[in-house]
């Protein structure tokens, strides 16, 4: 993954409230086995009108939203299903950063993962923000802070292992592997209990007729 | 030692590595679950990668999301809804193959929806971490596991590791006590306790239900309530086992046998919250202030009782629910006419869900110009449901018997709704579109679900019940 440490771009408001992860990217589309494409059926349902042409009621539709990589959205954000063909499709869209008042729990874990910036600002910021569509704004991943146009700055938090991932550009897969060693002792520990205690192989396992082949 | 819930008891129990300022906590992983949808990319990474899957023999995969409900057509073709559903499919199976998983698919006797097979099968027990790329992964909490739902990047993790990277969420109790009324079930106290503390009153923490009314409810039941945890924006919802989990898990082909059963039962009567534990948050509700509850708008926290006024919309997204949903602030759900009838899905299509319509149908007809379909949850739900002749009332009465998956709930396998349909559904989610393009939907139990078929409109499932007891 390409690290990031900083993004640079006008705001784009969707002020909704709980938009869940079946408005981002509709279920008819997931039957794609890989990660590409998915940009064009972002938001498919409330972007597009029946006749294929472009809503002029979604605020993304808006000329003055184009080419914004920052959401503003609604409290709640990417509530439902953990599909996360969501921040594929809105990375593939154009969409780099994604800020509200509170940001589901299984979209941030998946955003950050693939390099989308999922912050929560406080609730007066976010109150400003939506206000002020269009806006400017400098995100420094490193230092937690937001840059307006007046030189003021919001302050957020990230997870600092997602922080630390997103600077550096390593993936957590790679980390996780480098905990063989920790997971195997686990293993091997949780065995020896389960030799010493009748019924503890059997919970331990998939299958009471599985072997615990670790 | 500190008193602890049963959540802190789970989670310590599978710490690898304690999470430490600067990392999370690495979390062992019982059983990880897989469906065609959202784990095609992981096994990407792994062949990518060069990794093998570490553990084959704790990972179970079946075909649900993508999966006809319809059998096979005369030229010996199953009826996918898309060339690319049925790549999908293949995509799974062709990677169970390579990777050693046991697939539930096709040819399997208990192929069906992954949240329903996996208790089943005695898969899901007590005590154990559960995954799967899918967030009604809180169903399995029933009994008293931590699981919840992932995305494709932690599905590979799992796949490689057998690990998940997590920071330790927060706790809520949810207390519930009291008798629920005559016709009221598990779906209308879920969908009760949604409307009270909302789509984000979960965000952030497992739930424990617990109370007198919780330790009252069957299996089925516990699970209906568990499965929507993640509706409430919970990351898990947890219920500690009992006599009454012990007893549904007992003689289930991964259940444990003979004297290593009865070890098993004496290590999970220790998976309660300890007296005096604390957690986050807690809430209580009263079970018998609770009424049969639908949902009214474009999300399962615009819920309430059948017979409430529906409240005037107090932002711009719920007027844009009031119009997507065509409802009027000041009238009640009542009356409303109906133009699909679903009864599937992982929160209500296990065989007690398709009993308790099938009580209001038997002898009756779903109404002229209304279509009903009933997807049982899993192959051995539609045995089972055959066995005791419940497909024959539900055809009977008009509606169409399907074979399992999930169907409608998603409607990503051809099953959905015309737009601007009104759909009174068993299911989970009623977000815009959910059932098909401009379809909406109204999320109700099994028995006023079936009422609404019978009535064509929104209807109170204890007019028929209270018929059929005074008949």
């Amino acid at each position: 993954m390409k690290p990031i440490t900083t993004l640079r771009s006008r705001t784009a408001v969707l002020a909704d409230e709980n938009v869940d992860t079946d408005r981002i990217i509709p279920a008819r589309f997931l039957t794609t086995t890989t990660r590409a494409g998915l940009g064009r059926h972002c938001f498919q349902d409330w972007r597009y009108l029946a006749d294929g042409s472009d809503n002029p009621a979604f605020p993304l539709n808006q000329p003055a939203a184009r080419g914004c990589a920052i959401l503003v959205a609604g409290h709640n954000f990417g509530c439902g299903s953990s599909r996360e063909h969501a921040p594929w499709a809105l990375l593939d869209y154009g969409i780099q950063a994604v800020l509200s008042s509170e940001i589901a729990d299984i979209f941030r874990n998946n955003a950050l993962k693939n390099g989308l910036l999922a912050i929560v600002v406080s609730e007066p910021e976010y109150r400003w923000l939506l206000a002020n569509p269009g806006v400017e704004l400098h995100i420094d991943v490193r230092s937690q802070a937001i840059s307006l146009p007046d030189g003021s700055q919001l302050r957020f938090e990230l997870e600092p292992f997602a922080r630390h991932c997103l600077l550096e550009g390593v993936d957590q897969l790679g980390f996780l592997l480098q905990q063989g060693d920790l997971i195997d002792a686990f293993v091997r520990e949780r065995e020896s209990q389960a030799a010493a205690s009748p019924g503890r192989t059997s919970h331990e396992s998939l299958s009471p007729t599985t072997g615990a082949n670790a | 030692m500190n008193p602890r819930t049963l959540f802190e008891k789970v989670w310590d129990a599978h710490l690898v590595a304690a999470e430490t300022p600067a990392t999370p906590a690495v979390l062992y992983i019982d059983l990880h679950l897989l469906h065609e949808v959202t784990s095609p990319q992981a096994f990407d990474v792994l062949r990518e990668r060069g990794l093998r899957l570490r553990r084959p023999d704790r990972t179970l995969a079946t075909l649900d999301h993508s999966t006809p409900t319809l059998p096979r057509g005369a030229d010996g073709q199953r009826p996918y809804a898309t060339p690319a559903a049925q790549a999908q499919v293949e995509q799974l199976e062709a990677n169970c193959r390579e990777f050693g998983v046991t697939l539930h698919g096709w040819d399997s006797p208990h192929r069906g929806i992954v949240h329903v097979i996996g208790p089943e099968l005695g898969a899901t027990r007590p005590g154990m971490t559960i995954v799967c790329g899918d967030s009604h992964t809180s169903t399995h909490g029933a009994f008293g596991a931590l699981a919840f739902g992932i995305g494709t990047t932690e599905v590979g993790h799992v796949l490689a590791s057998q690990c998940l990277l997590q920071r330790k969420p927060k706790t809520l109790a949810i207390h519930v006590d009291g008798t629920l009324p005559p016709g009221v079930g598990a779906k209308d106290l879920i969908l009760h306790i949604i409307g009270a503390i909302g789509v984000d009153g979960g965000t952030g923490h497992v739930i424990e239900y617990r109370g007198s009314t919780i330790e009252a409810l069957s299996m089925e039941q516990r699970m209906t309530v568990c499965n929507m945890s993640i509706e409430a924006g919970a990351r898990a919802g947890m219920i500690a086992p009992d006599d009454t989990t012990f007893a549904w898990l007992q003689g289930r082909p991964h259940a444990p046998q003979g004297s290593d059963w009865d070890a098993a039962v004496m290590r999970w009567r220790a998976l309660r919250s300890d007296p005096g534990a604390s957690y986050d948050r807690e809430l209580h509700f009263d079970a018998s202030q609770v009424q049969p509850t639908v949902t009214y708008g474009t999300h399962p926290g615009m819920a309430l009782a059948l017979g409430d006024k529906l409240p005037a919309p107090r932002n711009a997204q719920e007027q844009r629910a009031a119009s997507y949903m065509r409802y009027h602030p000041g009238q009640s759900m009542l009356g409303t006419a109906v133009d699909v009838v679903f009864i599937g899905s992982c929160t209500n299509a296990r065989l007690p869900d398709l009993r308790e319509a099938a009580r209001i149908l038997r002898g009756r007809h779903v109404a002229d110009g209304v279509r009903m379909l009933v997807v049982p949850g899993s192959e051995t739900v539609r045995r089972d449901a055959e066995a005791e002749g419940l497909h024959q009332v539900f055809l009977a009465a008009g509606a169409e018997w399907r074979q399992p998956g999930c169907s409608m709930c998603i409607a990503m396998n051809g099953d959905l709704a015309q737009p601007g349909q009104l759909v009174v559904s068993t299911s989970n989610r009623n977000f815009e579109g959910r059932q098909g393009k401009g379809a909406r939907t109204v999320l109700a139990s099994p028995a006023t679900a079936a009422a609404c078929a019978v009535a064509g409109a929104i209807a109170d499932p204890r007019t028929y019940l209270a018929a059929e007891a005074s008949a």
